[in-house]
């Protein structure tokens, strides 16, 4: 009796150093990587949380950060009329460009999957905006919308449309250009997921004599479900972090009326030299990511995300 | 039996035919195939036609030149922007391809305490992207004095959590038998990710090579706040700046000379390497 015991304690034992051999090993695999994640991801995290508590400026260069609790945030939320904006011109750009870029994606991956003539050619032309930096995008699409000799200028023989100087237009033409730079990207998601789907169950609905619409709606639409939910993410994080265009397009102008949150902590941290600020600006747009991507998490079925 | 196949064909053609909606639809996908493809000609042509003809859109009979390319050659240097980007996408390619590979096995073969823990921590850096955290990144790197250095522009991307996840999956398709094998016949663990899991990953390397190199090649905010020495600089900051000295509108042909020369290696590759990149980007969720 005890001396079973005595063999279980010896296996158990056994079986603990071995796993902690393995967690040794296992930790050292993972050690690069992870001094690196803790550099540029975790403790930049932390630091905003923490810098966004401090006064940090021009102003307080020779004291050094003066502590003001969360005053950074009460102005932000309370005075900042560019913060408001910037706030307001993300959340549209995201609720605008989502749906129609998923839209637009299944129309493209489903066509593009169909196709017989210039099969290659429709893929490559739907794709390859995904592979042009925002910089690029942003010089191409100035020529488009430059008064007068730009090209919709040139087309329509107007030169009274002021895309990117009007305050009410700006934010449109971007998110246009924004929505031809991603629905490429978007598509390709689509066609592997219309790739996944079982062909017995579009003959079957051909058996039952379904129309195209009841087809797409009843078996295309419920299938792609998982990946338009994590297309949905991809586009949502999307409206926060691309920024470039600005830079060359419109600098956040006119008056502010097409800036992004992103923008605004460049401009606020490099322009201004306000650490401060653009911490309590980053933390923000770190705690919008994380809620999309919780929202994400909880809602989903993990199998779309790696696995 | 064949009866029944050839109805089921019968009515599979059938359910194919050409409906006036159907054609309407195609006819309209067509022609916004070919008005998403008008920007990128546009960007060729302009690039290529004599400066004389450059806001004449619809000239024709003109003899492409490279006059335009030579010309704005010698306006900056891009020589150096070039050096530059295939540097930072090389060294950051070596980098993760290590950091991955060794994480991806980590994760996929090894039963370990606070695996799911760090898997987690991991995760964090697909959702709060390094494009976010410019501000702190850059008051990091400037406190370990690399400003102004490729190393400094690269360090933040040394570690891929996208790139582990890939690996993860891929390793685990791998039959463990394979390392079995090796264990018995002596490899210790180096030998054998080298001789058994490299050659099985190649495929993943290059899926995974391709989105982060695009990504690395077309990365802006980042580089232009950590470099400032213009002859540091890399193609997308160079083309920023170019484009910026030149007044709107003035100068197309050099803007789209100086744009294609940014964008070309990077289409020209998807052009003979499609598929590859197709189905490399299916398995990311980058920008």
């Amino acid at each position: 009796m005890s001396a079973i015991v005595n063999d279980r304690a010896v296996s158990l034992a056994r079986e603990r150093r071995r796993m902690w051999r393995t967690t040794r090993l296992a930790w050292m695999l993972l050690l690069p990587s992870f001094i690196f994640l803790a550099m540029f991801t975790f403790y930049p995290i932390g630091y905003s949380v923490w810098n966004s508590l401090y006064k940090d400026n021009n102003a307080t260069i020779r004291t050094g950060p003066v502590y003001i609790g969360l005053k950074n945030y009460v102005s932000l939320f309370t005075k900042d009329q560019i913060f408001k904006q910037a706030f307001i011109n993300n959340i549209i750009v995201a609720v605008v460009t989502v749906p129609i870029s998923l839209g637009l994606a299944i129309m493209m991956a489903i066509f593009a999957n169909k196709v017989k003539i210039g099969k290659g050619l429709v893929r490559v032309s739907f794709f390859y905006p995904t592979l042009l930096p925002m910089v690029a995008v942003a010089n191409i699409w100035l020529f488009i919308y430059t008064p007068g000799y730009g090209m919709l200028g040139y087309i329509f023989n107007n030169n009274t449309w002021h895309f990117l100087t009007d305050p009410n237009a700006v934010l449109p033409a971007l998110i246009v250009m924004m929505i031809w730079k991603q629905a490429g990207y978007v598509m390709i998601f689509y066609i592997s997921g219309l790739q996944n789907i079982n062909p017995e169950l579009y003959e079957a609905a051909t058996i039952d004599g379904a129309n195209n619409s009841q087809t797409f709606w009843k078996i295309t639409w419920p299938m792609l479900m998982p990946t338009t939910l994590y297309v949905m993410i991809i586009t949502m994080t999307n409206a926060f972090k691309l920024v470039d265009h600005l830079y060359i397009l419109t600098k956040g102008g006119p008056g502010n009326a097409s800036n992004m949150l992103l923008f605004y902590v460049y401009q606020k941290a490099f322009d201004q030299t306000n650490y401060g600020m653009a911490s309590a600006i980053t933390v923000v747009v770190i705690v919008l990511l994380l809620l999309i991507t919780c929202v994400q998490f909880f809602t989903q079925d993990k199998r779309t995300f790696y696995s | 039996m064949t009866a029944i196949t050839a109805k089921k064909h019968r009515e599979k053609k059938a359910a194919w035919k050409m409906t006036p909606g159907k054609f309407l639809l195609y006819f309209f996908m067509y022609a916004f195939a070919i008005l998403c493809l008008i920007p990128l000609v546009w960007l060729v042509r302009t690039a290529f036609v004599p400066k004389a003809l450059e806001l004449d859109m619809l000239a024709v009979g003109w003899v492409p030149t490279f006059s335009n390319i030579t010309r704005i050659w010698g306006m900056a240097p891009w020589g150096n922007y070039y050096v530059n980007t295939l540097i930072l996408v090389a060294g950051v390619l070596a980098a993760q391809f290590i950091t991955i590979t060794m994480a991806g096995y980590a994760f996929a073969r090894l039963n370990f305490y606070g695996k799911n823990t760090l898997f987690i921590l991991f995760l964090t850096q697909i959702m709060i992207a390094a494009d976010v955290l410019i501000l702190p990144n850059y008051m990091t790197i400037t406190r370990l004095g690399l400003n102004d250095t490729l190393l400094g522009a690269m360090l933040p991307f040394f570690a891929s959590a996208m790139g582990t996840f890939l690996m993860r999956q891929t390793i685990k398709t791998i039959p463990y038998e394979l390392e079995e094998a090796a264990k018995i016949d002596g490899c210790n663990l180096f030998t054998m990710i080298i001789r058994i899991y490299l050659p099985l990953l190649v495929p993943c390397y290059i899926a995974h090579g391709l989105i982060a190199a695009s990504y690395q090649w077309n990365n802006f905010l980042w580089p232009l706040i950590v470099i400032n020495k213009p002859a540091k600089r890399l193609l997308t900051v160079g083309l920023a700046i170019f484009a910026q000295a030149s007044e709107i509108g003035a100068l197309w042909s050099d803007t789209c000379a100086a744009t294609l020369l940014t964008v070309a290696p990077l289409l020209i590759l998807f052009f003979f390497f499609q598929k590859r990149f197709i189905e490399s980007f299916a398995h990311s969720g980058i920008k």
